[in-house]
């Protein structure tokens, strides 16, 4: 726990501040991922950072990046599976943000002891992300680029919290359901009532979202994962 | 003349200070007026006989209104309005002119005379109705369409009316209008002019004596000049008019094809005011639209007010408290049964809550054409001169009640709808979201990029042949000085969201820029900026986003040089982009330097003066050239050889 010595927590206030790092190049056209924006935008104590909005040309500023990161306790990938993977500009945000000296190698500590993990939403079924199903691989095993990135930076890895059958998710009524779990995911995270350690090696965040909130009573909940 | 210049001074002073402290009361301008003639006519006494000839002058304001209205009205428009304009305005005429009617019969026992006081009082006031429906900025809502369809089909029933009214004549009467019509030859007016009306001598007319077919065919004929000529003639007119840059010229221009056709249209014995609203839809789609609808409106509020204050100094108070409750009864009786029907209407046709109420109540009134009639009946022998006065008063003070119903509208209704759950907005037609001043290389540019983005926009410029070349291509242009207020107004800048000052002229760019701030802050300024100088200029008058104009491209070319000479295209696009950025903080931080008291030229020379004593010039494109460099190697750089070791731990 090198990072913030959670000064709010002590006063009650929110403990972890969050940054959302937003990705869709075709926002107008969205039907999962709009109302997932919308809802975290709302949340105290977190950051959303559209990122084809801010740099439409990919002039990613580099030292703004870097400073938001610094900043923030908890940061998340909210994106659109493209191609079992992020937008192109999550990409180019982490070959120029994550500089050598700055998230990993000499001197590289910044980004140590915070957490990182994904919201995507992807087009294929549930079923298809398995050994059997036609994608052969699970929605975690997936990003393993990105969880290795995050161990190389020092960061806890949390699973993905993934919608599938996402271009459906709309008319067949599920994604009410998945953006309260969204704001209760995110709402925890803050407060540190989310049992991090028991997390961390699920196939995915919702698979089971109630079992990692059940100390609801968060004083008994924070202590915990504090430790993690 | 000193007798002039009092009556003028009497009149202007009472509208001065009449309108203004009626307006900050909340009750319109249009019950400002008609109080200020009340004050200096039956009141204080300063006013009296002329009123009615000048009541006679000043109805050309409604001819003005009509073919501003038309200016507002796409000939499209205009068709799809066709059954309202049949339906709602034609039944509002018979269901009035016959309850009214019947009722008159009952009263006066000379069915004639019953019909015609049906007809005169089923009209309502176009004047007072449509200049306070665009005062509200309720002209555009359903509820102002529909009383406009009705009020349109009004001024087209006036013409069989005129024709049918000498029918009427009751032998009894006669006798006394045979007296009568020496001395009361009737006015100036248009709307009189009657075809074949005895009572028609004044004025001239072409038509006077011709057959029915003959009569048919001279009517068409005008009415076919009037739509070919305003397509056709008025164009090339004003783009010479325009071409020699004066004014005034233009403006005497606007005015003399309103007169010309009112002349037309007496001359045929047709009302002018339809004829003027006629050219009005010709027009609206010709690119001068906004500079004629700006220079027309003044002269339009001017006779307008002046006629409101006559109505308001033509009340005869003798008359009015010698038969008070007579006069209250019929107006309030006439009001609410014109009122009635107007609600059942509405009903008919569907409007919705606000809008039917808006409807019901905004046209209730008698109206100007009233006075009209009401003259020509009693010449003819129609009504008896007693009930003239008595019908007259009636008139003047339902128009005088229809602002109040507008309050009451506003008051009462309003507040009570806005609370009601699930009321729609009201359909408000849409004007142009961006305005883009000056249609030269740089402003076509931004707009077709808009354009192409869907975004609706309004392009003016003062240069009629770059309008004319917009045009040609389907774009929304007019002609007009982009710094003149009114202009901007007819625009429809109130709505606008974002404005883009594309000007050639330096100092005028500025000028605008400033006014617009200061007027709109909300709005949101995009400038052409022609050199820094011009930027900074810009931006302290307010403009959100100014850019230099060949800056970027200058950009370009460079880019181009680079690869042209062998360097990589990325090695470029990377250098491209870390000068503009690192062009921008240079503007920036010289800003802040700049004094905008200061003359530009001086300040740089103080600028240029701070930059010597810090460093020779050469040393500063060498730290420039260092800066730059530290950015273009920013991002993508590899980690340092053996970094790896670190990791493995
Ligand atoms: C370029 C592109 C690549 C995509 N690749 C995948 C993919 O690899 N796996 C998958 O399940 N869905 C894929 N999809 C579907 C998107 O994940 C899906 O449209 C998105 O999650 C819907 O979210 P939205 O409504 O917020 O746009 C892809 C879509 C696009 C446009």
């Amino acid at each position: 726990m090198s990072s913030d010595p959670a000064a709010g927590a002590a006063a009650g206030a929110p403990a972890r501040r969050i940054l959302v790092l937003f990705a869709h190049p075709s926002l107008t056209r969205s039907e999962a991922n709009r109302p997932l924006l919308t809802a975290a935008r709302a949340l105290d104590g977190v950051t959303c950072v559209d990122l084809y909005a801010e740099y439409p040309a990919f002039e990613i500023d580099i030292d703004r990046e870097q400073q938001r990161l610094r900043a923030h306790d908890v940061i998340c990938f909210q994106h659109p599976l493209y191609w079992y993977s992020t937008p192109a500009i999550l990409k180019e945000w982490q070959d120029l943000v994550l500089e050598h000296g700055f998230a990993y190698g000499a001197g590289g500590t910044a980004l140590h002891g915070k957490v990182f993990f994904c919201a995507c939403t992807a087009g294929g079924p549930e079923a298809a992300y398995c050994a059997e199903g036609y994608n052969h691989f699970t929605i975690r095993e997936l990003l393993q680029p990105l969880e290795q990135t995050a161990y190389l930076c020092g960061m806890t890895y949390l699973p993905p919290f993934a919608l599938f059958g996402a271009r459906t998710a709309v008319q067949e009524g599920r994604i009410d359901a998945h953006v309260a779990d969204w704001v209760r995911l995110l709402t925890a995270l803050r407060d540190g009532t989310l049992d991090i350690a028991r997390a961390e090696p699920l196939p995915r965040l919702n698979a089971d979202l109630d079992a990692l909130l059940a100390g609801t009573d968060p004083t008994a909940a924070c202590p915990v994962e504090d430790g993690a | 003349m000193s007798g002039v210049l009092f009556q003028v001074f009497v009149y202007l002073c009472a509208a001065v200070v009449a309108v203004p402290v009626a307006k900050r009361l909340g009750l319109g301008s249009v019950l400002g007026y008609l109080i200020a003639g009340i004050a200096i006519g039956p009141v204080l006494g300063i006013v009296g006989a002329e009123t009615e000839q000048l009541q006679h002058f000043a109805e050309f304001g409604v001819v003005l209104m009509l073919f501003l209205v038309g200016l507002e009205l796409k000939p499209q428009l205009l068709w799809q309005m066709r059954a309202r304009l049949l339906g709602l305005g034609g039944l509002q005429v018979l269901a009035s002119a016959g309850a009214i009617a019947a009722l008159g019969w009952l009263l006066l026992g000379h069915w004639q005379t019953a019909v015609a006081v049906g007809l005169l009082l089923a009209l309502s006031s176009t004047a007072i109705v449509l200049q306070t429906l665009t005062e509200k900025g309720l002209m555009a809502t359903d509820g102002g369409r529909a009383g406009f369809s009705v009020l349109l089909f009004q001024d087209v029933a006036v013409i069989p009316m005129l024709a049918l009214i000498p029918v009427l004549a009751v032998p009894e009467l006669s006798e006394i209008a045979r007296h009568a019509a020496g001395e009361a030859g009737h006015g100036a007016s248009g709307q009189a002019a009657g075809h074949g009306g005895p009572g028609a001598g004044a004025g001239l007319s072409l038509v006077d004596g011709l057959s029915g077919w003959a009569y048919a065919g001279v009517v068409l004929g005008a009415v076919a000049a009037v739509v070919l000529g305003g397509h056709f003639l008025t164009r090339p007119l004003f783009r010479f008019i325009a071409s020699s840059r004066l004014r005034e010229t233009f403006t005497a221009a606007a005015l003399l094809l309103v007169v010309g056709i009112a002349l037309l249209m007496t001359l045929v014995d047709l009302s002018p005011a339809l004829g003027t609203f006629l050219a009005g839809v010709v027009l609206a789609d010709s690119e001068f639209r906004h500079e004629l609808e700006s220079d027309i409106e003044p002269f339009k509020g001017l006779l307008l007010g002046l006629f409101f204050i006559t109505v308001g100094a033509g009340i005869d108070f003798g008359v009015l408290f010698g038969q008070l409750f007579t006069v209250l009864a019929l107006t309030v009786g006439v009001m609410a049964i014109k009122g009635g029907i107007l609600f059942g209407l509405g009903r008919l046709f569907r409007l919705r809550a606000a809008d039917h109420w808006l409807f019901t109540l905004s046209l209730a009134q008698a109206g100007e054409f009233g006075f009209v009639l009401l003259a020509f009946s009693t010449q003819n022998a129609v009504i008896p001169p007693e009930l003239g006065k008595l019908l007259s008063l009636v008139i003047a003070l339902s128009m005088l009640l229809t602002p109040v119903l507008f309050i009451g509208y506003d008051r009462l209704v309003l507040p009570r709808l806005r609370s009601a759950p699930d009321q729609p907005p009201d359909t408000i037609d849409e004007q142009g979201a961006v305005i883009i001043a000056g249609a030269g290389r740089f402003g076509q540019v931004v707009n077709r990029l808009l354009m192409a983005a869907g975004v609706r926009t309004v392009v003016l410029d003062h240069e009629a042949a770059n309008v004319e070349r917009m045009r040609q291509i389907g774009i929304r242009s007019f002609f007009g000085d982009a710094s003149r207020p009114d202009l901007l107004q007819a625009a429809g800048i109130e709505r606008a969201a974002a404005f883009v000052v594309a000007i050639d002229d330096r100092d005028r760019a500025v000028d605008l820029a400033e006014y617009l701030k200061r007027e709109y802050p909300d709005l949101c300024i995009v400038a052409r900026a022609f050199d820094v100088d011009h930027l900074y200029l810009l931006r302290t008058a307010g403009a959100d986003v100014a850019l230099r104009e060949v800056f970027d491209t200058s950009l370009e070319a460079g880019a181009a040089t680079l690869r042209a000479v062998g360097q990589h295209p990325f090695e470029v696009e990377k250098l491209k982009r870390a000068f503009r950025r690192h062009d921008l903080d240079t503007l920036n931080e010289l800003y802040e330097l700049w004094d905008h008291d200061l003359e530009f030229s001086k300040n740089r020379a103080l600028l240029e003066r701070v930059r010597a004593r810090t460093a020779a010039e050469l040393e500063i494109t060498a730290a420039d050239r260092s800066r730059l460099h530290d950015r273009t190697e920013r991002g993508w750089t590899p980690p340092p050889k053996g970094y790896t070791k670190e990791l493995d731990v």
